[in-house]
């Protein structure tokens, strides 16, 4: 990180920590949602902006995570337990899936996964006696950290900006590593990359199982978070709308989930004065974005940019840094 | 018996339509590489512009529904392909993708807004007659959609392997490089595939919507099936995405009758994992060259 | 930006005079779009109907009264947080959501600010959790069925019965509901078929209770998948009395289905044919200004907004815990409360009762077959 990268970064916690403070109840909540989503969503990044895989299931994931949680956490099992348990059956969950259709061919992928989003779905929904129907689960208890209740929205809201941070950790470290490196070689030139020994299906296989366990992560912070669930949250269409939150932030970009995310969270409420339209400008506005800046927001930022100040050695650096 | 027979009538008339979508899904995929999430929307609209034919402008069934085959001709057909696909084929498969989900939310809640939230009754362009045939009811309704999508769908097939133009989208479609050589105009021929896409869309919409009422959500389900359809049958044929909408159709329908009706709408889906497992190419499907 | 507020410190400045002056505010958090934007809408348009019309005669203890609108997209998630937003700006009482999945979430919200919620939903769970602050505007199923039961068992003489029901929290509210009365009638259940929220396709489930030997079939969907049902059934000549509660029989549903709801019978809370001239005027407005058949979930609405403004100027204050306190036990009446449309009374879990209807429709009309008493 250079040292610019490294203010930045800090300011942004720093905002993060103030944002909430004199908010109600209701702000608190959606930004929690924001950072729970973002969680989602950046593991989505990393199947599709650096493998370059189309997953249809990331709110299935997501909804294997808040299941096992709920289950786990009403029986009893506090949430660290719940929540590392969640993170591994979505990896293993991932590993299984991406196998067989990875050793395919490209596109199966989001097939494989679109179909099991909505088998998920269906199970949730028959097997009453252990997921509770289309009754959900309610009554989750919310975790308490060293001996902290986070029953309030706003302590929660820190509890989960704490996890937050941990991910977006976690994610960082995975692309700096020379593993992750190695997504950038295979984006750029996948002949060569696998010339210079790249296994490229198990990289790929790794990655969408990792970006599935981060579904199942958000997944486990959704569940104290909302304290009730029920199948129709993890249904397809909220894995497109995840799938549409890193495209719009911008895929292959380390910000553009979280900046998707708010835009689709925040979306409705700015564009509130226009009443039933906001979906019809919403939708207008992706296609727009997807025909002028494939990139999404982030890359649409940078074409202005580019346009804007002239280009210098120092400059491409920087954005080096920051597609990582 | 006669309720085995049942099942399957009505599966195979529910089953024609989904091959009518799927069909089209298949075209287009094979024309410009475009998956086409909104292609359930697209099997939703012209319902409502046949509507707005007969409410708004007081016209009769048959000229409304010739209205809808323009409106949608323009709008699915052209507009789509000038506005959406062609700014975007240079980006690559995933912002399109992105594209067409965001076209399938902007048709629906377009249609929600300027038309209405709840289902509309459609007129049956069928008698409403129903046979008793060993047992069975049978349909008129039923036996007319079979009808008219399978001539749809010959008269298709038929086009495209009997006349120049046809075998010229064809080679198109397998290789757009030698065909530009050949002296095929290319970009003229990707555009009927949207053309034909956009009127098999209408012919389905015209078709089903007397059974399942135009509504504007309409499409999320029959976006599915014929998605399902086609990967099952064969991506990159027509004949598999005919096979894959009828096998569709019936399995749905014996899946609720026979297996279990919570369930239904998992056999579908168990079939197209089976088939990705065991079949990637499809059930009459060939193997692609490309991996996208 | 706002402090953020707790239940009671709302509740504490909601009493104080200044409050009383300001604007009075009722949040109406709907299924605007996802799929329950069919009955959202309409419920939408029943509140906003109800309170333009009260707001043109004077308003509530005279003050115009604002509809904060929210959209809850049919999710419970999102319609939770929307509760809450509502209640962040302040309004002393909240009309929806419709869909039972979502209400049994975000009342929860309204519980612990104490602000009463007058629902659209009708699962029997909704009541049942002890709630101080939710209100129904039509009966919950636990209710309805044992009326259309009782029917089936004593005036029809049904024995086997075949049900149909959409497999999501209302239908399986309507299902439970209805084996509870199955025992107690000893009807014996010849085919049980759940069926798919939005389903289009019902030839399958028709064939299954055609042939499944029934004397009667149950049928408990949504409007919009009544309407289907009743056309496949009269494709397949169903030959089989087939019976439910509003959503099988209403307006809308009549309006969709055409010829094949003929002879279909049901019980109904209120209906345009049953002599109330508040009622089918009601209708007639709600035709003129929006423009579509309004169905039972805009009734819930329109009588949603009139509850909220007679019982509020019953308490004389819009004080939203002396409002709750006030809606146990109250009996409305059509002649005080004009918009209630009939008289109706709420007991202390918030449950509702008023006199309903059996009905069957004949020649695209509902007719009256026999009127129910409250129970």
């Amino acid at each position: 990180m250079t040292r610019l990268q490294m203010l930045f970064c800090a300011l942004g916690l720093a905002g993060l920590i103030a944002a909430p403070l004199g908010q109600g109840n209701y702000i608190v909540y959606t930004m929690t949602s924001w950072l729970v989503f973002s969680i989602s969503a950046m593991g989505l990044n990393l199947t599709l902006g650096y493998a370059g895989q189309v997953s249809l299931a990331q709110a299935g994931f997501m909804g294997v995570g808040a299941y096992v949680t709920a289950l786990m956490t009403l029986a009893g099992v506090p949430w660290i337990a719940a929540a590392f348990v969640s993170i591994s059956t979505s990896f293993v969950l991932g590993l299984l899936l991406g196998y067989p259709a990875l050793r395919v061919q490209h596109h199966f992928l989001a097939f494989v996964t679109l179909a099991f989003n909505t088998l998920l779905f269906l199970v949730l929904r028959n097997e009453e006696e252990i997921t509770g129907g289309s009754f959900g689960l309610v009554g989750m208890p919310r975790p308490n950290v060293l001996g902290l209740a986070t029953d309030s929205n706003l302590s929660f809201y820190y509890f989960a900006l704490v996890c937050f941070v941990v991910a977006a950790g976690v994610m960082w470290w995975i692309l700096r590593s020379p593993w992750g490196r190695a997504f950038k070689a295979l984006r750029e030139n996948p002949i060569r990359a696998e010339s210079l020994g790249l296994k490229i299906r198990r990289q790929t296989l790794l990655a969408f199982a990792i970006g599935s366990a981060f579904g199942g992560f958000a997944g486990a912070l959704q569940t104290p978070q909302v304290q009730f669930i029920e199948p129709h949250s993890f249904a397809l269409i909220h894995s497109l709308k995840l799938l549409l939150m890193v495209v719009v932030g911008g895929s292959g970009f380390f910000f553009g989930p979280m900046l998707g995310a708010a835009v689709v969270i925040l979306l409705p409420e700015v564009l509130r004065f226009t009443e039933g339209y906001y979906l019809i400008i919403y939708a207008t506005l992706v296609i727009l974005l997807m025909v002028y800046s494939p990139g999404g927001l982030i890359g649409a930022g940078h074409k202005i940019r580019d346009r804007l100040m002239p280009r210098t050695e120092a400059r491409r650096d920087m954005e080096k840094g920051f597609q990582l | 018996m006669a309720e085995f027979i049942q099942i399957i009538l009505s599966g195979l008339a529910a089953g024609s339509i989904y091959a009518l979508a799927a069909v089209g899904f298949t075209l287009l995929w094979q024309a410009s590489q475009t998956i086409n999430f909104a292609q359930g929307e697209f099997v939703m609209l012209p319902a409502f512009f046949v509507l707005v034919g007969m409410t708004v402008l007081g016209l009769g069934l048959w000229p409304s529904v010739a209205l809808a085959l323009v409106l949608s001709l323009l709008v699915l057909g052209v507009m789509f392909k000038k506005l959406v696909v062609e700014p975007m084929l240079p980006h690559g498969t995933l912002p399109l993708v992105i594209a067409t989900i965001a076209l399938g939310l902007l048709l629906k809640e377009s249609v929600k807004e300027f038309y209405g939230a709840t289902a509309q009754p459609f007129p049956p362009i069928f008698p409403q007659e129903v046979y008793q045939v060993a047992g069975a009811s049978i349909a008129a309704q039923d036996i007319g959609n079979l009808a008219v999508s399978m001539l749809a769908i010959g008269g298709l097939q038929l086009f495209l392997t009997r006349t120049r133009t046809g075998r010229c989208m064809q080679a198109t479609a397998q290789n757009p490089a030698v065909a530009e050589i050949l002296g095929v105009n290319v970009k003229r021929m990707v555009m009927y595939t949207f053309l034909i896409n956009a009127a098999l869309a209408t012919v389905a919409s015209v078709l089903i919507s007397p059974i399942y009422l135009a509504k504007f959500s309409n499409g999320e389900t029959l976006g599915l099936v014929a998605f399902i359809a086609a990967i099952v049958g064969g991506f990159n044929q027509i004949r598999g995405a005919l096979v894959g909408g009828l096998l569709i159709g019936v399995i749905d329908n014996i899946s609720a009758v026979y297996i279990s009706a919570q369930y239904r709408s998992a056999m579908p889906l168990l079939l197209l994992i089976a088939i990705i497992l065991f079949r990637p190419q499809g059930l009459l499907g060939t193997s692609e060259g490309r991996s996208v | 930006m706002h402090r953020r507020l707790i239940g009671t410190a709302a509740l504490a400045l909601a009493l104080t005079a200044t409050q009383a002056l300001a604007e009075l505010k009722v949040g109406a958090i709907v299924e605007l779009s996802g799929p329950g934007a069919a009955a959202g809408t309409n419920f939408r348009d029943g509140v906003k109907m109800g309170f333009e019309e009260i707001n043109a005669a004077g308003g509530v203890l005279g003050e115009p009264i604002t509809i904060v609108e929210y959209d809850s997209q049919t999710d419970p998630q999102v319609s939770r947080a929307l509760v809450q937003k509502a209640i962040d700006e302040g309004v002393f009482a909240i009309a929806g959501t419709v869909f039972s999945s979502s209400t049994v979430v975000n009342m929860l919200v309204a519980k612990q600010a104490g602000i009463p919620q007058f629902t659209g939903s009708e699962a029997p769970s909704i009541t049942g959790m002890g709630n101080p602050y939710i209100f129904r505007t039509a009966f919950g199923s636990q209710k309805g069925v044992p009326k259309l039961a009782a029917y089936l068992a004593d005036e029809m003489g049904v024995k086997k019965v075949a049900i149909v029901w959409a497999n999501t929290e209302f239908g399986k509210g309507g299902h439970s509901a209805f084996m509870a009365q199955a025992e107690k009638h000893g009807f014996e259940i010849v085919a049980d078929i759940p069926t798919e929220q939005a389903q289009a396709d019902f030839s399958a489930d028709v064939l299954k209770a055609k042939n499944s030997g029934a004397d009667a079939v149950f049928v408990y969907l949504t409007e919009e998948e009544s309407a289907r049902f009743l056309r496949e059934a009269q494709k397949q000549s169903i030959g089989l009395p087939l019976v439910g509660e509003t959503t099988l029989i209403g307006n809308k549903v009549i309006e969709l289905a055409g010829d094949a709801a003929n002879g279909a019978m049901g019980h109904v809370g209120l209906t345009p044919e049953a002599n109330v001239p508040a009622m089918t005027d009601m209708v007639a407005r709600f035709k003129a200004k929006y423009n579509y058949t309004p169905d039972h979930n805009a009734i819930k609405g329109f009588t949603a907004a009139w509850t909220i403004k007679c019982v509020t100027e019953l308490v004389g204050k819009p004080d939203s815990e002396a409002i709750a306190q006030k809606m146990h036990g109250l009996t409305l009446t059509a002649a005080a409360c004009p918009g209630v449309l009939l008289d109706v009374t709420w007991d202390d879990t918030g449950e509702m009762s008023r006199e309903s209807f059996f009905v069957e429709v004949r020649d695209g009309k509902q007719t009256i077959k026999a009127i129910l008493p409250p129970n």
